[in-house]
């Protein structure tokens, strides 16, 4: 190719001219089409994090736990008993955005594949999802595609989905998000590295043909050497099948049971070209793959289109010569197909041949630095400015008055508030027979670590609110931070590890880069203070429209250990004539803006949210755990969203009977107002005392209503009816 | 007493299956591609997406050799207890009377649901009491139970009407409300609700697990042989008149 068309080609690709300019440094030449093609996706945003990596640099990523942290194709802690708990977050936000079923069943089936790439057996799904406002179209549409395909990938798969979370607000109106996490349970000693080593030892890829869908990245390339108008008709969302990756996934395990892998790395953006330059990189090797040896669903495949499809199901593994047999007599067992398509080297090179016929024999047709790869991507500093005040426009209003009894009504009936059970009902989440804790049953899902009758289980609990991101995204952040270990506890769980999606907008436009900054550092704070690491994550960046960008959206996922999983609390009041309290450190600070009541209300995201305090708010969060853990606490419930009065609606529905509520003092802000660190428990008497000065008795459980402070009523039925709003949208 | 659960590629109940099973008896993993039992006295077929249903659900399953021996077992009288996918792979083989088709809100549709005991003379539950509540869960897309109107008529009159979902708890559009049924000779049952999934208070009930004890029972006292001592197939099934028997039995015979 030549210098002026080629960079004509590298701009369409999406590299900068300097960029360019250094892969020729790096190179010592001009790439040629295949190279090309290969450095465009291992130096785009996704695969180098190009815009962000600095950033993830300042996360804590020890912890006393930690197994496995960044780096590896998911992370994980230990939960004791020898056992680990291997777990990432993942986005499919632009996928979902064009076909949401494809696009969210895709996504949960690339989180699987990280989670067994590690040796991990998958045991739990969770989803962040966020749309725009259901009384649009395309919002509909998008929630139902994407709740279907998440289900269709988990349910077939045989992974139960415990939990998750759905917002809508307008600016996720084009762009949605689709976040997908995923655990998996493996003996510690079991845990593998993705690391390719042992010159000589065969590369062999397992699972599905690779064929030309998902050639995402690379798509313009495709249409500068095939056919415009078939490369337009060609889909850039992968097709999932559950069947194939169900088979793959009990293949592996198998392998990796009896030691024939060295090494396994899934297959995920930008196909065998990430996948084979990550593990060369990390096993400090280089590669040679032959891709001709590929099994192929189309025969007339360019080698750069092999190298960066991204057909799914597909696993890479390295294997020792004389265990090529044991491997290709157990994938033959569990019908996957298995082909030696290449050898690890000691040239630090990542070499594509093809040896197909009419090719006259071997030919070289990509020759790269494997450092060049990975490591030489240029690091972009963000340059951030704070906007001179809120660039988001003010909700739509939806509710006319502030009357408490109806605002309350108003709140659970709204999108945001109303039950989930419509969507999760479409999930398998039982399947495995670790569900101790279904959705909506508690704050956290809880899972039992053996089915046996074991008495240690974990809980997790994934969250992010990015509204009050928008409106201040540090605190925002560490809200998020807290909510989620405030979940944990809520059913006794100390928190072991956090991994996280960072969903922004163009990080290019300095008021995007400020809100992830200051996102990142309020992340670091709170996990710092609550001495939980990052073992790994996803940034997905560029999530805009011509509208502008979403809510900051950083969504956390933490996994925490349960000791004794029969001693976890519900989410709903349970006993007649128990205490009802509320507990939250003296300097919670709590208000209105923001809050869930300002959006129906149609109020102005303020500038800004309350300080919190982040040390105070751990120790009640710890005393709450600590109370559950002893077994005091009948429920407990994070006051979250809507504030206390939805978080007392909820642990009435949630056990199905009433409260009588009494207050200091009614106001909007006491009812309505938001902020972290609060909690409704309910217990007796004695337990509540034990909680010590963080907990005031504000009433008693009992009766078919929730009644607050004599002066508001409403029964059951009436919450139940507000509360099942959502069902509304799947007729 | 030993059950076999049968694993097909796409099996996803099977481990929950084999561990509600082991909670009872002895059981074992039975591979799809085997043509053997390996001499179980109870099959188990588990729920899942067996070969990926991407088909008419179970229409590939029932041509896989293991369910040649299953249906030589059960012929001869042997003891097969399908769930889920197990009941649609039983009625695709024609073990079964009806057939499933995708629940009346065409999505699938994970809840705890209560199903009442219909029939309790049957070696499936025997261990119940006709009319009792049963709260398990159900999770499917196609579990719509559907038989002709003279089918249903002579199920009716044969007392192969098993279970039922309690009034107002239908949730898929059953006909006739219809959670699970047996073959004539009560010995082959499908359901639609997972009793695997309902043997331990701590992940929701334990009411499924009369059908496992049920089994186990009938199995240890010798009215259910496996199908390799002929001898006793004929003689050794029970009327569907004779009352239900106590748990009691299980501890006693273990003992």
């Amino acid at each position: 190719m030549s210098g002026p068309a080629a960079a004509a080609a590298h701009r369409a690709l999406g590299l900068t001219d300097s960029e360019y300019d250094l892969i020729v440094e790096k190179m010592g030449r001009e790439p040629n089409g295949v190279e090309l093609a290969v450095f465009s996706l291992m130096w785009s945003e996704h695969c180098a994090y190009k815009h962000s990596k600095k950033l993830l640099g300042r996360l804590p990523t020890e912890g006393p736990h930690l197994l496995m942290g960044p780096g590896e194709n998911a992370g994980a802690v230990s939960v004791g008993h020898g056992l680990a708990i291997a777990f990432k977050v993942e986005s499919h936000n632009h996928p979902s955005a064009v076909e949401p079923f494809q696009g969210a069943a895709t996504g949960v089936g690339g989180i699987l594949r990280d989670v067994f790439a590690v040796g991990a057996r998958p045991i739990a799904i969770l989803d962040s999802l966020r749309f725009g406002e259901l009384t649009s179209a395309r919002p509909r549409y998008l929630l139902d595609g994407a709740v279907a395909g998440i289900g269709h990938y988990g349910n077939s798969i045989g992974v139960p989905t415990v939990g998750g979370e759905v917002y809508f607000e307008a600016p996720y109106e084009q762009n949605c998000l689709v976040n997908a996490m995923c655990l998996g349970i493996a003996r510690e000693e079991r845990l593998i590295r993705s690391a390719a080593a042992g010159v000589g030892n065969l590369l062999v890829l397992m699972g599905a043909r690779t064929g030309r869908d998902g050639i995402g990245g690379a798509s313009v390339l495709a249409s500068a050497e095939l056919d415009s108008s078939d490369a337009s008709k060609r889909p850039s969302v992968q097709i999932g099948d559950p069947f194939e990756e169900k088979k793959l996934l009990e293949c592996c395990l198998e392998l990796l049971e009896r030691g024939t892998l060295r090494s396994l790395q899934d297959l995920g953006a930008a196909g065998l070209s990430s996948s084979s330059a990550e593990m060369a990189s990390k096993g400090e090797v280089g590669l040679d793959i032959d891709v001709s040896q590929v099994p192929l669903r189309e025969d007339d495949m360019e080698p750069f289109e092999i190298m960066v499809s991204e057909s799914q199901e597909r696993m890479l593994c390295v294997i020792e010569p004389e265990n090529l047999g044991e491997l290709e007599e157990i994938c033959e067992r569990w019908e996957v197909r298995a082909t030696a398509i290449g050898a690890v080297t000691g040239s630090r090179r990542l070499r594509v041949l093809d040896t197909r016929k009419g090719t006259g024999g071997e030919e070289v047709v990509g020759d790269m630095p494997v450092e060049a790869l990975v490591d030489d991507c240029p690091l972009y500093d963000l340059e951030p400015a704070r906007p001179d005040g809120q660039i988001y426009p003010a909700p739509q209003r939806s509710l006319d008055s502030d009357e408490r009894g109806g605002a309350l009504l108003a709140l659970l009936a709204s999108h945001n508030l109303s039950s989930r059970r419509p969507l999760f009902e479409q999930y398998d989440c039982l399947v495995g027979s670790r569900t101790v804790r279904r959705p909506q049953q508690a704050d956290a899902a809880v899972l039992s670590l053996e089915a046996d009758g074991a008495r240690g289980g974990i809980a997790v609990s994934i969250d992010g609110n990015g509204r009050r991101v928008a409106c201040d995204p540090y605190t925002g952040t560490v809200e998020a931070v807290l909510e989620c270990a405030a979940n944990l506890a809520c059913v006794g769980a100390e928190p072991l590890g956090l991994t996280n999606c960072l969903n922004f907008g163009n990080p290019e436009k300095p008021h995007v880069a400020w809100q992830l900054e200051r996102s990142v550092a309020g992340m670091v704070d709170a996990l710092t203070e609550l001495g939980v690491p990052v073992v790994g994550g996803n940034v997905s960046l560029y999530n805009q429209s011509g509208d502008g960008p979403i809510y900051p959206t950083p969504v956390v996922g933490m996994v925490g250990a349960v000791p004794d999983v029969e001693r976890v609390a519900g989410a709903g009041f349970t006993t007649d004539g128990h205490t009802v309290a509320l507990v939250c450190s003296p300097s919670a600070a709590i208000s209105l803006p923001g809050s869930e009541l300002a959006k129906l209300l149609g109020h102005e995201l303020p500038d800004g949210l309350p300080e919190i305090d982040v040390a105070g708010t751990r120790r009640v969060i710890e005393a709450v755990r600590d109370t559950v853990r002893e077994g005091g606490l009948a429920s407990a419930h994070d006051v979250a969203e809507g504030g206390l009065a939805v978080a007392l609606a909820e642990s009435c529905l949630a056990g199905g009977i009433g409260a009588t509520i009494s207050l200091i003092e009614y106001g909007l802000q006491a009812l309505f107002g938001e902020g972290a660190g609060r909690f409704v428990v309910s217990g007796l008497a004695e337990a509540i005392e034990a909680l010590g000065a963080h907990a005031t008795a504000i009433g008693t459980v009992g009766g078919e209503a929730l009644e607050i402070g004599g002066r508001w009523s409403w029964s059951l039925e009436e919450l139940r009816e507000a509360s099942g709003a959502l069902a509304l949208a799947f007729p | 007493m030993r059950f076999g659960v049968v694993r097909f590629p796409g099996s996803c109940d099977e481990v929950d299956a084999l561990m509600a099973c082991r909670r009872f008896a002895d059981a074992e993993i039975l591979w799809h591609g085997d043509h053997d039992l390996r001499g179980v006295d109870a099959v188990v077929i588990p729920g899942g997406f067996s070969y990926g249903d991407y088909l008419r659900v179970g229409a590939i399953a029932r041509f896989s050799p293991v369910m040649e021996a299953v249906s030589a077992h059960a012929l001869a009288g042997g003891l097969v207890l399908g769930i889920c996918n197990g009941f649609q792979v039983l009625c695709e083989a024609g073990l079964l009377p009806g057939a499933l088709l995708p629940n009346a809100g065409l999505r699938f549709l994970c809840r705890q649901v209560d199903v009442e005991v219909v029939n309790s003379g049957t070696p499936f539950t025997r261990g119940c009491a006709t009319g009792d509540t049963l709260s398990i869960p159900v999770k499917h897309t196609t579990g719509r139970y559907y038989a002709p109107e003279e089918a249903l008529r002579e199920m009716d009159a044969h007392g192969q009407i098993i279970l039922r979902y309690a009034e107002g708890r239908n949730p898929n559009g059953s006909l006739a409300d219809i959670a699970g049924v047996a073959n004539r000779d009560k010995n082959v049952m499908g359901l639609m609700p997972h009793p695997e999934h309902a043997v331990d208070p701590l992940t929701g009930s334990d009411d499924g697990s009369c059908l496992f004890r049920s089994l186990v029972d009938e199995t240890v006292e010798g009215r259910h042989r496996p199908p390799s001592q002929p001898d006793d197939v004929e003689g050794g099934r029970r009327p569907p008149s004779q009352p239900p028997k106590g748990s009691a039995r299980v501890a006693e015979a273990r003992a």
